[in-house]
């Protein structure tokens, strides 16, 4: 392990301790649906939160003396939602710059592996509340464009403990957000991408082979940054996923390749084409995150578009995850997105999966979120009903163990105008 | 015999220019040649065989078709469970309880148990066809982007109707959108209103007889793209130029008036000579008459400001933030124009009281917000507090992926609104995405609503139209089947032994 890597393993874990979450009361939600996996429903049940944590979960479940009451009849409760690619907390507005970090010009050239969403992460940003609100309580943010657009963190959307402090991120780096085909390059050649990403990886191992050369100023020349040379060798390790941008066939091909050839792990993101890939990203155990509304011939190379490509994908074996893909201020639309997956054919339990378990099993959290299994981290949502639905909404959201206050900036604008003054 | 020619004398004093100088004195060898109308000779302009509104209601190659049993949303404030539609000859024929209508023998029954039936779903604001997919510089036909006010540029100049984008929306309900060019400009040109179908020329998709319209755009999209292109680089920059573009067709339109009045006056009186030189038997003493005015140049950009300002067009104005929509009703109530509606206008529930007054009616989504600053204020119960004002409210979508949902668009928009205490039926929700935008459009005398007389634009959906599991079944559009989900969708030329759709069928 490099030394650098040392350090980013202990700013990470750093940032752990920050995220603690604040010690919590007992909470118990009673008598309602739950999902304690999204295949695996109780009724009328009880979920016993202490410590951030789930305790108990079941019909039988007593509630302990001083719990937090919540009434779940006719409720139901799922895990907390996990955006699975998003830029919360990077772009507060998209179109101003002022406000707007970790999105690189989408040329073959943007090379910022070191690039760490966490040091540009806000978690003040005006968006976590409405996500949260929206019953979202982590994402998965990071930056995007050019070739390595640099690593991506996992962060919670729970409120911070006091008034001004951050929202801490829960791991630094999950992932290394890199991308081919048109998703890195606006103009040029797709072959050369991909190119340029072999260079690339041959320069890691390059450097790592000459590290003391390279030192002295004895190395060849390599189309990467010392840190940003560094940031790839977890990845080229196999210990860091990489989840890479691509929307058409021959993109995700390359990506497969690419990832047998070095012993990648990674994951599609985009995948507008992925269905006529499906056997092959079922064989190398790729999970694709999809945004099922993307239907449109939208470029020249990517016109194989479906309706269904995420219930086709899931058919033949392929984990799917559902996501805005990078919006922030729709974070809160991603349970929209899977009940259109599910009305195109996706089974309602992988919908469900698609926005809870399985992004958290993408980026290595599957013991600690996505499920409220007991011992998990107790991000919860309480729903008016069915979670997937447009009639429903998110009543309470817990948040490490935590209830959550849903005020946003568009509940104050609405509490303002609700009545009109003049 | 001297001829007094009085024609018009009586007039003369209200026009602006004298018009009688007769002088008879003067014989003249050539009187006809004078008495040439110089825009006689040139042929008239004719106009696009649009059809007129009457074409709307009237399709002989639709078929007849019943759907029976249905629970069908009449966006008139009527529900009917239990109820049957017969559609024919392009028109509503019948609706009401199953046991009341009656089924022509030779139509088409369709069994609607547990199904929905709706009116069309209309996108007030849409630019398939302008923006088509793929979205490549071939097809980007929506922002005529050379100066900030273009109205002389029409969407339907540009309008692909081959984009495949348009089968899709259609297997979203869809059957009228409000076609616009883009938001680069200030007045960026007319709008094109289609019927959701596939065609080979516009002129076979234009919605029957509808009127025009002219899309306007405030706030940040204009001073972004003309910044460094000679401006306007400010919102200050920009209703001075709408008010110097108004203040331009004012004058444009007072020349245009006077030269019609002029015409008129002339018209008069080399009839009245004619007659009088038709008793005159002595051909030295014809009479002459002055040459006809001349016409003032046409300008189209300003032909269709003109005819703003006379009310044939209805404006549309793209605007989100309220300051931003309290001054376009300062331009318009200076200019003397109506605004139609506001399209986007994320802050109109803080001015609903003023829209509402005014009956300008709001475009809006159900919870687009924050993607640029003049969209930070956005909230999901706009559309919601805009109906609770009396005024009216839209769903529209702007987006070839939104338009494929405007109904479940529209659920997100009154669930919103309830959960904030605002009671909205589904009859109003229904509303936002049929009967109101029919009238943003101007056409809600034929479609927008299920009446007896009505268009056939109608809607079977698996489920309630506002739940996220429900599709469209059966599309019709003027009566014609535009969607059938057991034949899915149509391809359009494009797409032919070239896409997914065909192979994935």
């Amino acid at each position: 392990m490099t030394r650098t890597f040392t350090l980013t393993r202990l700013a990470a874990v750093g940032v752990l301790a920050c995220a603690a979450p604040v010690a919590a009361d007992t909470i118990a939600v009673t008598g309602a649906t739950i999902y304690q996996r999204s295949d695996h429903k109780l009724e009328g049940a009880t979920l016993v939160i202490r410590d951030g944590k789930i305790a108990e979960v079941g019909a039988g479940v007593a509630v302990p003396a001083g719990a937090t009451r919540i009434d779940g009849t006719g409720k139901t409760v799922t895990a907390g939602l996990i955006e699975a690619s998003t830029q919360l907390g990077l772009i507060e507005v998209d179109l101003e710059e002022s406000g707007n970090d970790g999105r690189f010009a989408v040329l073959p050239t943007e090379i910022h592996a070191a690039y760490r969403a966490v040091d540009a992460y806000s978690g003040r940003s005006v968006a976590i509340p409405i996500a949260r609100a929206g019953g979202v309580t982590s994402a998965i943010t990071g930056p995007s464009g050019g070739l390595v657009a640099g690593q991506a963190a996992w962060v919670s959307l729970g409120e911070g403990a006091g008034p001004i402090a951050p929202i801490a991120p829960l791991r630094a780096p999950v992932a290394m957000n890199m991308s081919l085909g048109r998703d890195a390059m606006a103009i040029g050649s797709r072959g050369h991408t991909v190119e340029r990403l072999r260079e690339l990886f041959d320069d890691v191992d390059n450097y790592r082979r000459n590290r003391a050369g390279f030192e002295r100023n004895a190395s060849r020349r390599l189309i990467a940054q010392r840190l940003d040379l560094e940031a790839l060798l977890p990845v080229l390790d196999g210990r860091e996923l990489v989840a890479i941008r691509a929307s058409a066939e021959v993109d995700i091909r390359a990506a497969l390749a690419i990832a047998a050839e070095r012993r990648l792990r990674i994951a599609i993101v985009g995948g507008t084409e992925a269905w006529r890939v499906a056997a092959e990203l079922a064989a190398a155990r790729v999970p694709v995150l999809l945004d099922p509304t993307d239907n449109l011939p939208g470029d020249l190379g990517a016109v194989n578009v479906r309706d269904d490509t995420a219930a086709v994908l899931a058919r033949a074996g392929v984990v799917v995850g559902i996501s805005t893909l990078g919006s922030t201020s729709a974070a809160r639309t991603i349970r929209q997105l899977a009940g259109i997956a599910v009305a195109q054919g996706l089974p309602w339990q992988k919908g469900l999966a698609a926005i809870t378990e399985v992004p958290a099993q993408i980026y290595g959290g599957a013991a600690e979120r996505g499920t409220l299994e007991r011992g998990k981290i107790a991000d919860v949502v309480v729903w008016s009903g069915d979670p997937l639905e447009l009639s429903s909404r998110a009543e309470t959201v817990i948040i490490g163990g935590a209830v959550q206050s849903l005020a946003t900036h568009q509940s104050r604008l609405l509490d303002r105008y609700k009545v009109l003054h003049r | 015999m001297r001829v007094p020619v009085l024609v018009c004398l009586a007039l003369a004093s209200a026009c602006a220019t004298p018009v009688v100088k007769v002088k008879p004195e003067q014989p003249t060898l050539d009187v006809d040649e004078s008495w040439v109308d110089p825009a006689g000779d040139v042929p008239p302009r004719t106009r696009r065989p649009t059809q007129d509104r009457g074409a709307a209601l009237h399709n002989p190659a639709a078929p007849a078709i019943a759907i029976r049993h249905a629970t069908i949303m009449t966006a008139t404030g009527q529900t009917i469970d239990g109820g049957t539609i017969v559609l024919a000859d392009g028109a509503i024929t019948a609706l009401g309880a199953d046991a009341g209508v009656k089924v022509p023998g030779g139509a088409q029954v369709i069994d609607g148990t547990g199904k929905f039936v709706t009116p069309g779903l209309i996108d007030a604001h849409s630019h398939l066809g302008v923006y088509a997919a793929p979205g490549t510089h071939a097809t980007d036909d929506g922002n005529e982007a050379s100066a900030p006010v273009t109205a002389q540029a029409r969407a339907q100049y540009g309008y692909w109707p081959q984009d495949p984008q348009i089968s899709r929306a259609i297997a979203g309900g869809v059957t009228a959108a409000l076609i616009l060019p883009g938001s680069a400009n200030l007045i960026g040109g007319e709008g094109f209103i289609v019927v959701m179908r596939p065609g080979r020329t516009t002129d076979e998709v234009a919605f029957p007889g509808a009127p025009r319209a002219l899309k306007m755009a405030c706030g940040e999209n204009p001073k972004r793209v003309y910044a460094e292109k000679g401006g306007p680089r400010t919102r200050m920059g920009e209703y001075a130029a709408f008010r110097a573009a108004f203040n331009e067709a004012r004058a444009y339109l007072a020349k245009q008036t006077v030269y019609e009045r002029t015409r008129a006056l002339w018209l008069k009186k080399k009839a009245r000579a004619a007659e009088l030189d038709g008793k005159q038997t002595n051909p030295r003493l014809k009479v002459k008459v002055e040459p006809a005015p001349e016409a003032p140049p046409v300008d189209l950009r300003l032909e269709t400001l003109a005819a703003v300002l006379r009310g044939d067009v209805l404006v549309q104005v793209h605007c989100y933030k309220a300051s931003d929509m309290a001054e376009m009703v300062a331009v318009a109530d200076e200019s003397g124009f109506q605004i139609r509606s506001f399209h986007h206008a994320l802050e109109a529930y803080k001015i609903r009281d003023l829209l509402a007054a005014r009956h300008i009616a709001v475009n809006t989504w159900s919870d687009w917000w924050g993607f640029k600053l003049e969209a930070f204020d956005g909230i999901q119960e706009n559309a919601a507090l805009i109906t609770q004002q009396g005024g009216r409210a839209t769903i529209h979508s702007d987006s070839a992926i939104g338009i494929q949902r405007l109904n479940q668009d529209a659920a997100k928009a009154m669930a919103a609104g309830r959960a904030a205490g605002i009671s909205i039926t589904d009859d109003q929700a229904l509303r936002w995405v049929t009967a109101n935008p029919a009238w943003v459009l101007g056409v809600d005398d034929v479609t927008g609503t299920l009446e007896a007389g009505k268009r056939a634009d109608v809607v079977v959906w698996s489920g309630s139209p506002f739940s996220v599991y429900s599709r469209a079944e059966l599309v019709i559009a003027g009566g014609e089947v535009t969607y059938d989900r057991k034949t899915g969708l149509l391809p359009s030329d494009f797409e032919l032994g070239n896409s997914a759709i065909e192979r994935a069928r």
